[in-house]
């Protein structure tokens, strides 16, 4: 079973949730936490394990071989993206602007555009316990976090059995990197505050995963702080609030040093245990 | 004239109740964007008066016109998104997987498929209550192309600015690492940091920062909850130290950023605190930048 925990509105405790919830899950059963915020990943900085293995990821760009080259241009009409061009008697390739389609190289007439592999990020593979996590990192300046995302969840199909639960830490806002990571999920929890700003993104995430046909559920973190809209807008809109962590300084403090915080404070980890029956009930009644 | 970027890499980190701050203090003298496009909040804090409103295209969409079709299948062979399944007999362009590369309007050997212009947004101009005005946009759900929406809005601030005499464009910039960040830092004079003393704050600072570099822009910044963890808030210090990077201010955890925020205001019309102070001294800091 895949669950996404995503949010629209960053620093609303997407990580929080998910480390904590993958941590107490690994206590009775088998779990996989994956770090999909490719551009900023934070979930490993709570989980501690032993590396069990370390992958470069690569996307494919065209290379310029010049020897067969005739200079027809052919590779710059085809391409969308200006990512190759003919400038002079060169043809030059702008490989943070290549999506990787391939047209420029395969209707090359003389087969002088090859794609070769560019390292883009870095997956790793820890273990500790009942929790295998992963997480990727992409390298600063690469701009596109989709094709790193897309390979990180092949990793995750390839190497576990469909049974077992497998928690994605997504990106924030509601573009392509956030599609991409939620997509393939059974269910996707939004953790949200209650505040204005908290209320406009979570509308804005309610509304991609319904494109997307999600089931969905809300977590409220920080709650206690701001006002009820949150809890209004899900009510009348007929989406379960399923936890509400509370606002408590003390939280934060544990959280800035790196630290789980359920095994420190009751109330989280009830809450926790909430979401974690809200999850078994899906799955009994999906049969995932 | 000035173009002042204000990121944080992390999310939550107090970013847009701060860009608020500022083009609050600055007032009618400043022209302010926001250009997380993707979950653009700062409109909540000021009050837009929508003056212009249009839709964003940008990037393409393929599209199989079903009558020309062959079914040879070409379309999907060359598509390295997987975007063109076989649905109930055709051949069926998934518009969430499809990257506008076009290959396979170019492979069809009927003519069959279309590129199209894809709408992706809308971006507005608003008049603030601070006299001013702001540009801002709204993403479509899933869509593609933010970086190049965040050019748009940037742009358009800038063309105000400039027809308006104002000297300084302020901008609220996107999360992450990516190709929003990257659109929102090309052009600017100066970066605002905002970051908080924590695992992940101190991480995702130093990964932006690394990007910020790339550029060589000059930068500052500002940490903000920083008596959550001295610890950390004194190992940020060392970094921006070590790595020449102006240290604005330090502002304590605060809840009445929250309180503001609920009544729509930014924390320096709430009330006359000491993060008011704190706010004012930074904002001439920057602005003499």
């Amino acid at each position: 079973m895949k669950i996404a925990i995503a949010s629209g509105k960053g620093g609303t405790g997407k990580t929080t949730v998910s480390t904590n919830l993958a941590s107490l899950l690994a206590e009775s059963e088998n779990v996989v936490l994956t770090d999909l915020d490719v551009e900023e990943p934070n979930s490993g900085l709570f989980i501690s394990g032993k590396k069990i293995r370390e992958e470069d990821k690569f996307k494919m760009i065209p290379e310029w071989k010049k020897d067969e080259c005739i200079l027809c241009g052919n590779c710059q009409k085809v391409c969308n993206f200006n990512a190759v061009m003919k400038l002079g008697k060169m043809i030059m390739v702008f490989p943070e602007l290549c999506h990787g389609c391939y047209a420029c190289s395969e209707l090359c007439p003389t087969k002088s555009l090859p794609m070769i592999p560019k390292k883009m990020g870095e997956l790793k593979h820890f273990k500790s316990g009942n929790l295998d996590f992963i997480e990727s990192k992409l390298i600063i300046g690469e701009e596109q976090a989709v094709p790193l995302i897309k390979q990180t969840l092949d990793y995750v199909d390839e190497n576990f059995p469909k049974r077992t639960i497998k928690i994605f830490d997504a990106p924030p806002g509601t573009s392509c990197p956030v599609i991409e990571a939620t997509k393939d999920a059974d269910l996707i929890l939004l953790v949200t505050e209650p505040t204005p700003f908290g209320l406009h993104d979570l509308i804005l995430a309610i509304e991609t995963m319904k494109e997307l046909k999600k089931e969905m559920g809300v977590i409220i973190n920080r709650f206690g702080i701001g006002d009820n809209n949150v809890e209004k807008y899900c009510e009348e809109n007929n989406i379960p609030i399923i936890a509400k962590i509370p606002n408590m300084r003390k939280i934060a403090e544990i959280y800035s040093g790196g630290n789980l915080i359920y095994t420190k404070i009751p109330e989280v980890k009830i809450q926790l245990e909430s979401i974690i029956s809200f999850i078994s009930e899906y799955q009994q009644e999906n049969v995932l | 004239m000035k173009e002042i970027v204000i990121i944080s890499g992390k999310g939550g980190t107090g970013k847009t109740s701060i860009t608020a701050s500022f083009a609050y203090l600055g007032g009618k003298n400043i022209v302010v964007a926001d250009c997380d496009v993707d979950a653009a909040d700062m409109h909540l804090l000021m009050q837009p008066d929508l003056e212009i409103s249009e839709d964003f295209y940008s990037g393409l969409l393929a599209e199989i016109d079903q009558e020309k079709c062959i079914k040879c299948g070409k379309c999907a062979e060359v598509c390295r998104w997987d975007a063109i399944p076989v649905i109930d007999n055709k051949y069926v362009v998934q518009p969430l997987d499809c990257e506008g590369c076009g290959y396979c309007a170019l492979v069809c050997p009927t003519d069959a498929i279309s590129m199209n212009e894809q709408n992706v947004g809308k971006w507005f101009i608003s008049n603030i209550k601070t006299k001013t005005k702001m540009v801002h946009a709204k993403l479509g759900v899933g869509a593609d192309n933010s970086g190049k929406l965040v050019a748009k809005v940037k742009n358009e601030a800038k063309a105000l600015a400039e027809k308006g005499g104002k000297n300084i464009v302020i901008v609220d910039g996107s999360p992450g690492v990516g190709c929003p960040v990257v659109s929102s830092l090309s052009g600017a004079s100066y970066v605002v940091l905002v970051t908080e003393p924590s695992v992940s704050g101190i991480h995702d600072l130093k990964r932006v920062y690394e990007l910020v570099k790339k550029f060589g822009i000059k930068a500052g910044c500002i940490i903000n909850k920083a008596d959550i963890n001295n610890n950390k808030t004194n190992r940020i210090k060392q970094f921006l130290e070590d790595e020449k990077i102006d240290f604005i201010a330090s502002i304590p955890y605060d809840e009445n950023f929250t309180k503001a925020m609920t009544m729509g205001k930014t924390i320096v019309e709430f009330n006359d605190g000491k993060i008011k102070q704190i706010l004012e001294k930074s904002w001439e800091k920057i602005k003499k930048i």
